[in-house]
């Protein structure tokens, strides 16, 4: 089929409707516009709107985008520890454009389902015959008691990067040698589920080199988190995870972890229990699907419906979401999952273009974390779309994380290969 | 109705039902290009990962088959390749072949691609024709993943990748000959050319 195109199709079938299966394509109208909108340029958005040029030349794509960088979320957590510069995690849409899309830097406001229009801020108004929706997270302000967007400007959550990821990296330095630093990551399901125990191991190996007095406490409303037997076991290596000397300590929601309040200005934090005093203060607020995914009514809950196998909206048809702010389970919130996502959505569009039953899907994801000098780890999952639960299912016996007994070496390419998975999917969304 | 009409209709028939064969399972693009984040778009990486792109169908398979089967020690591929079938993992195969792979932007030394060059004529190009460009048996070479490629050496080295008997003899001879520096001047040899 993928070597047959429409127009053979057409030769071949002589006007004459052979089989239902086939029967859509006797409505088949050559002349029909196939235009999308794609909002979001992020892993979700930049990666189908690439991919939709790349299967189909004839599909006019625009790209609505807010900010004229996006800065990766993917390997923040090194900008924190000083391994690499903000620029690194810095891109630009100048590719996509160079591939023929139109990049357009404005915010969206609306969408309107009926018309299939989307408006922006700018007053601009484009039309679609399908849509994707790749808005990322939101936070849920009002849970933490004293904490909100404008208290996250001194308090920064980090957890969009940008300005943000610099203020924290900043106070991370000013701080003196022997200070605290809190981190306080949020209940499920949130963006990239390792990500704050990353952080916590970036920072440590930031402040092992040049703060060693200082420590780092979790304060988690969680009593277990992504790849916790990894973490802790390079913690122990690594930090003296569970000595009297650790430079880390968890607090899990059972031990009184989970924070209800920030005094911004003692710089003081009130868990469960008791309150800790923090030098430099990470609060990851809960998260609920983007802005505009309410907006436009796409969310049950707090996260959009989808049908996991195309991602069209089962609230809204002709709008797919992709990406965190999609209830994807089981894909958890990660940019390779956005990415993969992406492709599939993409597949599907051009499919439904060709009144073609869209193919199966394919998933995977991989989650590196780097928590150390040469020292990376993973989880990596294999998915299958099961079509009557509408569930996209592990594939069973593959997969899984990085062998406890691994070696020095194993996880030495580990860290490098993470970094080959940064620059790679960097270049799959933006190159 | 006419034998040209008939015919038709039997080579479309032909092709709505394989069509719908095909469909029992993801193409063999749609497979692909979940692998793009690590191995870069359509298998050529831009960083240490290592490219997949236009190497020979049976060279794709027989490495995610020692992968899938742990024959091949690896970091991540051991743990994913279990989740493809053999029939998926052929289309991924027959998908990657046809793709042009495009050397990798990276850092080498000048000196040591210059020896490598020469030990690469004396002893390798037999089987990594053309400078190591052409793949048959083995990957292609010439602007592949340096790092990767020192790791393939390392393991070949250790036993846990197993290597043609050709390829020991002839690595051996470099060894004897210049120890891990001719090596290291092979596979500076294949970055520098990109």
């Amino acid at each position: 089929m993928t070597t047959f195109n429409r127009r053979d199709f057409l030769k071949l079938g002589g006007g004459v409707v052979v089989g239902s299966a086939l029967s859509g394509c006797a409505s088949l109208n050559l002349g029909a516009s196939k235009k999308v909108v794609v909002i979001g340029g992020g892993s979700g958005g930049a990666t189908a709107a690439k991919y939709l040029t790349m299967m189909d030349p004839g599909i006019e794509v625009t790209l609505i985008e807010a900010n004229k960088q996006y800065h990766t979320c993917f390997m923040s957590n090194e900008v924190l520890s000083g391994e690499r510069s903000y620029e690194s995690i810095t891109f630009g849409y100048g590719g996509l454009a160079s591939r023929g899309i139109t990049v357009v830097h404005d915010m969206v406001t609306s969408i309107d389902p009926q018309a299939r229009k989307v408006m922006t801020k700018g007053g601009g108004s484009f039309g679609y015959d399908r849509c994707i929706v790749s808005p990322g997270v939101d936070f849920k302000w009002g849970g933490i008691e004293g904490y909100d967007a404008s208290v996250a400007e001194k308090i920064p959550h980090a957890w969009k990067a940008g300005p943000q990821t610099v203020t924290l990296r900043n106070q991370l330095k000013a701080m003196r040698n022997g200070g605290t630093v809190i981190i306080a990551p949020p209940g499920n399901p949130f963006r990239c589920p390792p990500g704050p125990y990353e952080r916590a191991s970036q920072i440590a190996h930031y402040l092992k080199q040049h703060k060693p007095k200082s420590k780092i406490l979790i304060l988690d409303s969680k009593d277990k988190f992504s790849k916790k037997g990894l973490f802790t076991q390079g913690w122990k290596r690594l930090y003296g995870y569970g000595t009297k000397n650790s430079m880390i300590e968890w607090v899990s929601a059972a031990q009184g972890g989970k924070i209800e309040g920030v005094d911004a200005g003692t710089r003081t934090v009130q868990a469960a229990v008791e309150s800790f005093k923090g030098d430099v203060i990470n609060v990851i607020p809960p998260q609920k699907a983007g802005k505009l995914a309410f907006t436009a009514g796409l969310v049950k809950g707090e996260w959009c419906p989808v049908n996991k196998q195309t991602f069209e909206s089962t609230i809204h048809p002709n709008i797919h979401v992709i990406g965190d702010a999609s209830s994807a389970s089981k894909m958890p919130k990660s940019g390779y999952s956005a990415n993969v996502q992406a492709k599939a959505c993409a597949a599907a569009i051009i499919d439904l273009f060709n009144e073609r039953e869209p193919g199966d899907p394919s998933y995977m994801n991989t989650c590196y974390s780097v928590i150390g000098k040469d020292y990376g780890i993973s989880v990596s999952v294999v998915y299958k779309y099961d079509k009557k639960k509408n569930m996209i299912m592990k594939v069973k016996g593959a997969g899984g994380l990085t062998p406890k007994d691994a070696s020095k070496t194993a996880l030495k390419r580990e860290r490098q290969y993470a970094h080959g998975w940064f620059q790679n999917i960097t270049d799959d969304m933006f190159g | 109705m006419s034998i040209k009409f008939v015919s038709r209709l039997v080579l479309f028939g032909g092709i709505a039902s394989s069509s719908l064969v095909m469909a029992a399972g993801p193409s063999p693009e749609m497979l692909s290009h979940t692998c793009a984040a690590c191995h870069g778009t359509n298998g050529s990486s831009v960083a240490f990962t290592p490219s997949i792109a236009g190497n020979s169908e049976e060279y794709f398979i027989d490495s995610m088959k020692a992968f899938k089967s742990g024959e091949r020690k690896a970091t991540v591929m051991d743990r994913i390749a279990k989740g493809y079938s053999d029939d998926e993992i052929a289309k991924m195969a027959s998908y990657f072949a046809k793709q042009p792979m495009k050397p990798m932007k990276q850092a080498y030394s000048a000196s040591m691609a210059e020896m490598g060059k020469k030990l690469h004529e004396e002893s390798c190009n037999k089987c990594h024709e053309d400078g190591g460009k052409k793949a048959d048996d083995g990957g292609i070479l010439a602007g592949q993943s340096l790092i990767y490629m020192q790791h393939s050496m390392e393991d070949f080295k250790a036993g846990s990748r197993e290597a043609p008997k050709k390829m020991r003899k002839r690595v051996k001879n470099v060894v004897d000959k210049h120890g891990q520096k001719g090596i290291d001047a092979l596979l500076n040899y294949y970055a520098s050319q990109q």
